[in-house]
């Protein structure tokens, strides 16, 4: 299938990327040729099949329902590139 | 012999007769490392903690109580989080990020006493098979074609990696694996490197590309050293719900040498169109190798082959796409403030953040998975991951091990294939299959090319089976007795 641009534009935005002009052109004809080698996959007839969720099949090792970790609130901010005050900031969102 | 020559095996042996220190073996790594600084292998040195960590197995053998790997120096592909030192994912995104925390597997590595010998270079967001898309710039092949100075790469993801142990400045490095990103570039550089069964190893820490396909391996100059680093690396892991929940084999011991009555299925379909006769040459070779050593070499069917790649191509980039997320420019790693509002700082972040690759992936994944989408790309290709997964299950009931070449081509140059996604894509036909159906697979050095660049077979087990893969690997290593080293051109007389 042929992306064009208004296409590219949706998905950026979708993808929250911002993608200047000139590179919105450039993706339009790189993403339709990935679509076009992606669309071989028509081909198959996989109706009935089960889609594959995980790799190997295996039962899942339970534990008690318990608190095990916390109380990191610093760890959880030092790479935050604007926190204060022990909370992480955004920009103004209401008025 | 140099000590940087010397495999794992040999330094554990060296270390336990005391023939040299853990702090000697830091020193000559890290003194290969400055001299091959042109190579643009390491994005983050680690000087002062190798030798702080060396000096600390250095004590542990003084008091008798040295651990499995004390004093192996090894490298980490910069996508495992290691407490204390910046982890980039070779991205702009998170240039400045310091884990406060270890990857389960870097931990088991510190926890069996080996030393870490810097972040190594990486596709950005382990997403390429050339190392051209490292924020921190390309990697470069120590190996390079006969009679031409032109830089080679040294395949990818896991580029610096495999380029760290070509270069004899580690004996061992970690990588990951999604579509190939361990065996490739392992091809490449002429090491050898094996992702083991999906689930192996715990993915806790390593900074997500596609979180079903992701799977952590070991990279080394022989069979015996990957199979002592993957030891220390498996095991289940609580804090990773998709890791094996199953005892860890003595791989070591799995390579006996004798492969005697195993039967090694050879699949016709990856016989593809317009296969270099190189290649085709060392395929058959490599069956030769087993037939000879007792091994029963038959042809398998893998009719599903084709469609490997389109499928990866859609179920990677989605679950990149959803991965990538949590890149917001809030919680960790860059902000870029762009128009001033919530949105345009998110798609700023992310514009400027990330690299070409990586939000051509992100877009792919988003149009794959949105509105309207979502059954006929994303639903479809894991129908046809089914189908995958099933060829080679059916394969298994008639064999014990596939064997393939590991890559379409030997190492290309520098801006060869950087123009055209598909014909990078391409470079994982062999790969890509086997990390669909989540089994182990293992490159080994097979020979080299006319061009004198490495050359690599690939060994593909049943699901946990790793220790049948390392048997046959074994076999065929011995059998190409691939002695050849890079000319260390980088280093100045």
């Amino acid at each position: 299938m042929a992306i064009d641009k208004a296409t590219v534009a949706k998905i950026a935005r979708l993808a929250r990327v911002r993608v200047g002009d000139a590179e919105m052109t450039s993706l339009a004809g790189e993403l339709s040729k990935i679509l076009t080698f992606i669309e071989q996959l028509d081909e198959v007839d996989a109706a009935g099949v089960e889609p594959m969720t995980s790799v190997v099949q295996m039962g899942l090792r339970r534990r008690p329902d318990g608190v095990t970790d916390g109380d990191k609130r610093d760890d959880v901010l030092k790479n935050a590139p604007d926190a204060m005050a022990g909370f992480f900031t955004v920009p103004k969102v209401v008025e | 012999m140099e000590l940087n020559d010397l495999t794992i095996a040999e330094m554990q042996d060296g270390l336990r007769a005391r023939k040299f220190s853990a702090t000697e073996l830091a020193k000559a790594a890290l003194a290969a490392a400055d001299r091959a600084k042109v190579m643009n292998i390491f994005i983050t040195e680690t000087h002062e903690r190798t030798l702080a960590m060396a000096a600390e197995s250095d004590q542990r053998f003084a008091k008798g109580m040295a651990r499995p790997l004390d004093g192996v120096p090894v490298a980490m592909k910069d996508l495992f989080c290691t407490k204390g030192v910046r982890t980039t994912a070779a991205s702009h995104i998170l240039d400045a990020f310091v884990p406060t925390y270890e990857s389960t597997v870097s931990a088991n590595l510190w926890r069996d006493g080996a030393v870490l010998l810097g972040k190594t270079n990486l596709d950005e967001f382990a997403m390429g098979s050339s190392n051209e898309t490292s924020f921190f710039g390309p990697v470069e092949n120590p190996w390079r074609k006969l009679g031409d100075a032109r830089s080679r790469v040294p395949g990818g993801s896991s580029g610096g990696s495999a380029a760290v142990v070509a270069a004899r400045i580690a004996p061992g490095a970690t990588g990951t694996d999604t579509g190939g990103s361990i065996r490739q570039p392992a091809a490449f550089c002429g090491i050898a490197g094996i992702k083991p069964t999906y689930g192996r190893c715990s993915r806790w820490g390593i900074v997500a590309f596609a979180s079903s396909l992701d799977q952590a391996g070991p990279m080394a100059r022989t069979v015996r050293d990957c199979a002592i680093l993957l030891q220390s690396m498996a095991g289940y892991d609580a804090k990773d719900s998709t890791s094996a929940d199953l005892p860890v084999p003595d791989f070591a011991t799995a390579i006996t040498g004798d492969i005697r009555g195993l039967k090694i299925g050879i699949p016709t379909e990856y016989r593809v169109d317009g296969m270099p006769a190189e290649i085709a040459a060392v395929w058959d070779r490599g069956a030769q190798w087993l037939r000879d050593a007792g091994a029963e070499v038959r042809p398998v069917h893998l009719p599903m082959t084709k469609y490997a790649l389109p499928t990866y191509y859609i179920v990677a980039p989605a679950e990149a796409s959803s991965n990538l997320a949590r890149y917001d420019g809030v919680r960790f790693g860059l902000r870029v403030p762009g128009t001033g509002d919530l949105t345009g700082m998110y798609e700023a972040t992310r514009g400027e953040g990330f690299g070409k690759e990586v939000r051509r992936r992100i877009l792919i994944g988003t149009y794959v998975l949105s509105a309207g989408y979502y059954d006929a790309y994303y639903l479809k290709a894991q129908r046809v991951r089914s189908l995958i997964a099933r060829d080679f299950q059916k394969a298994f009931e008639q064999v014990d091990a596939l064997l393939t070449p590991t890559a379409p081509s030997e190492a290309f140059a520098r801006g060869e294939k950087s123009g055209d996604p598909i014909s990078m894509y391409l470079n994982d036909v062999f790969t890509v299959p086997a990390s669909l159906a989540g089994i182990p697979g293992m490159s080994v050095p097979a020979g080299l090319s006319g061009n004198g660049l490495p050359l690599g077979l690939q060994v593909l087990g049943r699901a946990y089976d790793e220790e049948t893969v390392f048997r046959v690997a074994g076999v065929l290593e011995q059998a190409a007795a691939f002695a050849a080293k890079p000319e260390p051109w980088w280093v100045k007389p």
